[in-house]
């Protein structure tokens, strides 16, 4: 029975190195493609015999990769701050304050949980421009922080209607308003909530595609994925340079994956099984 | 900002009413609870400036795409109202169904397979390792999920290409007839994307079907060998229903990245060739953006939010029934 069971965890072992390899490949791939000569037709795996590390330094300059990162910052810097300041007060006023009627608000942003981004874009772009936004940065992040907010209340509310009420009714005594209140005790103690939803916003912020190709025509104003969409448009036949620039698009990303990779485990499980 | 401005005093009003009706009341509680109460009126002041956001940028939008799914318009002219003509082509245009039927083809890929690959793997690993070797498979297993979805695509693209690794493999192993363009043909074209998607879910499934199995009491496993379970029974009696939350949490996850797909199939494909591989989420797009058929588009639209709903609904119902 128990040598069963070793040779069973041993399969799960293979298994498991299997999935592992295979997640890998793709990366790979396109590492080797990339190391090309260019103008040659690559296989795919084969490691160069020359391996060309200029590709990268000529993507970096094909995909305008300076512009990209600015425009991709800056479109976080307007999302993620207001995103998660707006959503930890709601959630403060829903979860812990419990303002009377609060469930209505919250059915209503239940509402917009499981919304996908498509059934809504086409009168946000009648919006936009009517508002004189199109092609501007503003018609990504406005839309955004609106589209974030039902998952944003939802996790800020659940931080918050666990905090037990004599906590304020404490602070209360000394004399401090809601405000005070807020930002001395209770901002504080939702930190680890907090930090899991910035990560969230962040992630998909830069990694939003939808909005990045219907509200922005110009390339170095979208956010990282739109860019590498439109890079691909432009390069698409070139596929070594291709590869070499998704990769370079790709790693600010890998970095900060793999700096914050405990925390951003934490938040992808947390906002899966939340959301 | 109005309505929170106008509600604080008949706040204060209906709290005043219990303390009126009470002859005696001590003083100070009475004065507490009626502060209380315009408090908690004040406290919309801090749910507004979420809530406005949420109005102006989803609800309005959302209410707008109902209206104008009721309307021929370009998007340029004057509308003229067509009742629930664009609902009629959306249900009954052979084209416009395929799609809709593409994007259910999808959840196998997407959602399936993962999940029951997932299922797998967690059945036969129980948990990762703790250590280095733990981490690193958590890592590499949480890439797919950190990288834009277009990159997925991009990556695919190649792989899957007439010159790409797939058909590489498959030369070095004698299948050479088996070789082809996998995105590029008619038959493999929405398998194909299907497979960018199993890719991209697999390992968030693997990750959160094994971290749910690592909570499973042991003894329940021991119990059920102690009465003769084999592997299959013991995977259907035990596993099964302890996973049922985290087998919720991924089909709700991977179904609705699956209907509302959009950005792997708009790198990897475009929708083609023909419409083989075109999902509800790119032809609203397309309908919207180059067609200029705002209100067909809008009415996909409200079709496809509807979809998911219908599609999602009954998951979270019956892997959180006994919560609810």
């Amino acid at each position: 029975m128990n040598l069963s069971s070793r040779s069973e965890r041993l399969t799960g072992r293979i298994f498991l190195i299997a999935l592992v390899v295979v997640t890998l490949l793709p990366f790979l791939s396109m590492l080797s493609a990339a190391l090309q000569p260019r103008g040659t037709v690559p296989t795919g795996l084969a490691w160069p015999t020359d391996p060309q590390w200029g590709n990268f330094a000529d993507a970096f300059t094909a995909a305008n990769m300076g512009a990209l990162l600015k425009s991709s910052l800056l479109i976080v810097a307007g999302v993620v701050p207001i995103g998660v300041l707006i959503a930890t007060m709601a959630g403060f006023g829903l979860g812990h304050l419990r303002v009377p009627g609060g469930h209505i608000a919250f059915g209503l942003l239940l509402l917009g949980l499981t919304l996908p981004f498509e059934a809504v874009v086409t009168p946000m772009y009648y919006q936009m421009r009517d508002m004189g936004l199109l092609n501007t940065r503003w018609a990504i992040i406005l839309p955004l922080i609106g589209l974030y907010m039902p998952f944003a209340v939802f996790w800020m509310r659940a931080h918050f209607t666990n905090v037990p009420p004599e906590l304020s009714e404490a602070a209360r005594v000394d004399g401090s308003n809601t405000w005070q209140l807020f930002w001395r005790v209770h901002v504080p103690l939702a930190r680890p909530a907090i930090a899991s939803l910035t990560i969230l916003l962040f992630l998909w912020t830069w990694n939003q595609f939808l909005l990045a190709i219907v509200m922005v025509d110009d390339a170095t104003k979208r956010t990282m994925a739109g860019a590498l969409g439109a890079f691909q448009g432009q390069w698409g036949t070139d596929l070594v340079l291709l590869c070499a620039g998704s990769l370079l698009i790709l790693t600010p990303t890998l970095i900060v994956f793999l700096i914050f990779q405990r925390q951003f485990i934490k938040a992808l499980l947390q906002g899966s099984v939340k959301g | 900002m109005t309505s929170a401005l106008g509600s604080a005093p008949a706040g204060s009003g209906i709290a005043s009413r219990p303390g009126g009706g009470n002859p005696g009341p001590p003083v100070r509680p009475h004065r507490k609870r009626r502060w209380g109460r315009t408090a908690r009126w004040i406290g919309w002041v801090w749910v507004l400036p979420a809530l406005i956001m949420y109005a102006v940028f989803v609800l309005r939008p959302l209410a707008l795409t109902v209206q104008y799914s009721l309307y021929r318009w370009n998007g340029i002219g004057s509308a003229r109202w067509v009742g629930f003509e664009n609902y009629l082509t959306v249900f009954t245009d052979r084209d416009l169904l395929k799609i809709i039927s593409n994007a259910f083809v999808l959840i196998v890929f997407f959602s399936f397979i993962p999940v029951a690959l997932g299922l797998l793997v967690a059945s036969l690993v129980r948990r990762i390792t703790t250590g280095p070797g733990g981490t690193l498979v958590r890592t590499v297993l949480f890439l797919p999920q950190v990288i834009p979805l277009v990159a997925a695509g991009i990556a695919w693209s190649w792989v899957l290409s007439s010159s790409g690794l797939v058909n590489q493999a498959l030369r070095a192993v004698g299948l050479d007839g088996l070789t082809r363009s996998w995105l590029g043909e008619f038959n493999t074209a929405l398998p194909a994307v299907g497979v960018i998607g199993t890719w991209v879910m697999l390992g968030l499934c693997t990750i959160l079907l094994v971290t749910g199995m690592s909570k499973i009491d042991p003894s329940l496993y021991e119990a059920a060998r102690m009465d003769g379970a084999g592997p299959i029974r013991e995977f259907f009696a035990v596993t099964l229903p302890s996973l049922r939350q985290e087998i919720g949490v991924c089909l709700t996850v991977t179904v609705i990245a699956a209907l509302a797909s959009f950005d792997i199939v708009y790198i990897s494909t475009s929708g083609g060739p023909g419409i083989q591989t075109t999902v509800p989420g790119l032809e609203i797009y397309r309908l919207a953006f180059s067609q200029r058929q705002v209100g067909l588009a809008s009415a996909l639209g409200v079709v496809l939010m509807l979809l998911v709903l219908v599609c999602v609904l009954p998951i979270q119902r019956l892997t959180r029934g006994e919560k609810a």
